[in-house]
């Protein structure tokens, strides 16, 4: 049989260069998060459990107490931080160094699919109409990826990133950020959101992540009328995944018509003087105090 | 990724690249020894697999472009939702490329100006025309561009 020389056997240059292509992407990605002191992953093994909201009211009061932050939100598919910030959509400039970010009212540099797309348009790709499962992941990975190097993030003190639920974009900031990306996680107290959230937690640090700590959101339920709060879900998911994983639980957030009502107007000023509002401002004192901010 | 052509033992060398507009994509190698040329076709999926990784077959010509895998990629971006830099140099735009170029939706607009701008400065092209402007599709490999 005759033998083929290899690829390793040729001596000129491989044009495409394609394995080449990719790492000046992730160059890319790192010449960016050069300016960033810490990416905060927030995240969670499901939906549901409040997690962009916690993200959202969390980066801003980190801002508000003196930081400079920022905000990508990277549920591409379901897009929420704009709203709850109260951000319209602006004109994004794009200059030679990349897309400058809208900030909100409090400073927040934020970038989010939510900016590029109509207020009723779903996220759709163009792209031919069968095989979509082979590389709709390998696209959103790629946006992903631009969200973090083509946005002029400028120097922050902390960039939280919003996770959208399931490990896989944990996974791909683990590889495009993995030396200064922590991770908070959110659960509910209920026992499902224990199990799916715990898991979601094992697979980040069995991959080398660090767990920054946790939050219980929707623990209980801020009454309206005397400000007590009261029990919503049962379970105590917060302490039993904090002790199944060695990481400290960091804040329990009540459930409160007040915050949800400021999220449904893009009132951030005003849900973080709401009861919930409090305690996640509470949280972003430990969570710069863990961060070393 | 790299030819060999068998009968020579020599390694073939690209020579262009073309995107006849049906999501195929067409790139040709040539034998530097017997001048033999071959070209490697790909279907749309396969089309599709390697622009969703943000990488081009035959290499980049010019710059990636802020945003240009999402830009490049997203059905129905918002109208204005960018508004792109100029691109510095003394490049002009016939009228014809001026019109040519009024209907890209104003999502990508700005950046694909700014990728003809680059590919004719760096071939010393002083005006853009239609002509330019297929040429630098076909050589840059800007599908639906």
């Amino acid at each position: 049989m005759r033998r083929i020389r290899t690829y390793a056997d040729l001596q000129g240059p491989d044009r495409s260069g394609l394995g080449r292509q990719v790492e000046a992407q992730n160059e890319r990605v790192a010449r960016r998060l050069e300016g960033i002191r810490t990416v905060l992953a927030v995240t969670s093994g499901k939906g549901g459990v409040g997690k962009s909201l916690v993200a959202a009211t969390l980066a801003s009061a980190l801002v508000r107490r003196g930081l400079s932050g920022g905000l990508l939100d990277a549920d591409l598919n379901g897009p929420s931080a704009p709203a709850f910030l109260g951000l319209s959509r602006p004109t994004l400039e794009v200059t030679d160094d990349g897309v400058v970010p809208p900030s909100d009212a409090l400073g927040l540099r934020v970038m989010s699919t939510d900016l590029l797309m109509d207020e009723r348009a779903p996220l759709r790709w163009r792209e031919p109409r069968t095989g979509g499962h082979l590389w709709r992941s390998l696209l959103e990975r790629g946006v992903f990826r631009e969200f973090l190097s083509d946005v002029v993030w400028g120097r922050l003190d902390v960039l939280v990133v919003d996770l959208p639920p399931g490990p896989h974009r944990l996974a791909e900031l683990n590889e495009l950020a993995p030396d200064r990306t922590r991770v908070l996680g959110v659960t509910i107290p209920s026992s499902a959101s224990r199990t799916a959230v715990e898991r979601s937690l094992r697979l980040a640090v069995e991959g080398g992540l660090v767990l920054l700590g946790l939050v219980e959101n929707m623990a209980g339920y801020v009454c309206p009328a005397c400000g007590e709060v009261g029990p919503l879900h049962p379970g105590e998911a917060g302490e039993s995944i904090a002790r199944a994983l060695g990481t400290p639980l960091l804040g329990r957030v009540p459930f409160d018509a007040e915050a949800a009502a400021c999220a449904e107007r893009g009132d951030m000023e005003g849900l973080l003087s709401s009861g919930a509002g409090r305690e996640i401002g509470r949280l972003a004192g430990v969570v710069a105090e863990r961060l070393g901010l | 990724m790299k030819f060999l052509c068998i009968e020579c033992d020599e390694q073939m060398q690209f020579g262009e690249r073309q995107l006849p507009g049906d999501g195929t994509l067409a790139a040709v190698f040539g034998c530097p020894e017997c001048g033999r040329e071959m070209a490697m076709l790909t279907n749309p999926m396969e089309t599709q697999l390697v622009s969703s990784l943000g990488i081009k077959i035959g290499g980049r010509e010019v710059p990636e472009q802020p945003f240009e895998l999402v830009r490049g990629s997203l059905e129905g971006g918002r109208e204005g939702a960018f508004a792109d830099a100029s691109a510095p140099g003394s490049v002009r735009w016939s009228d014809a490329a001026v019109e040519r170029l009024g209907v890209v939706p104003s999502f990508v607009r700005g950046m694909v100006k700014r990728i003809y701008t680059d590919y004719a400065r760096e071939r010393a092209i002083r005006e853009i025309t239609p002509e330019i402007m297929d040429r630098a599709r076909t050589d840059l490999g800007l599908e639906g561009m």
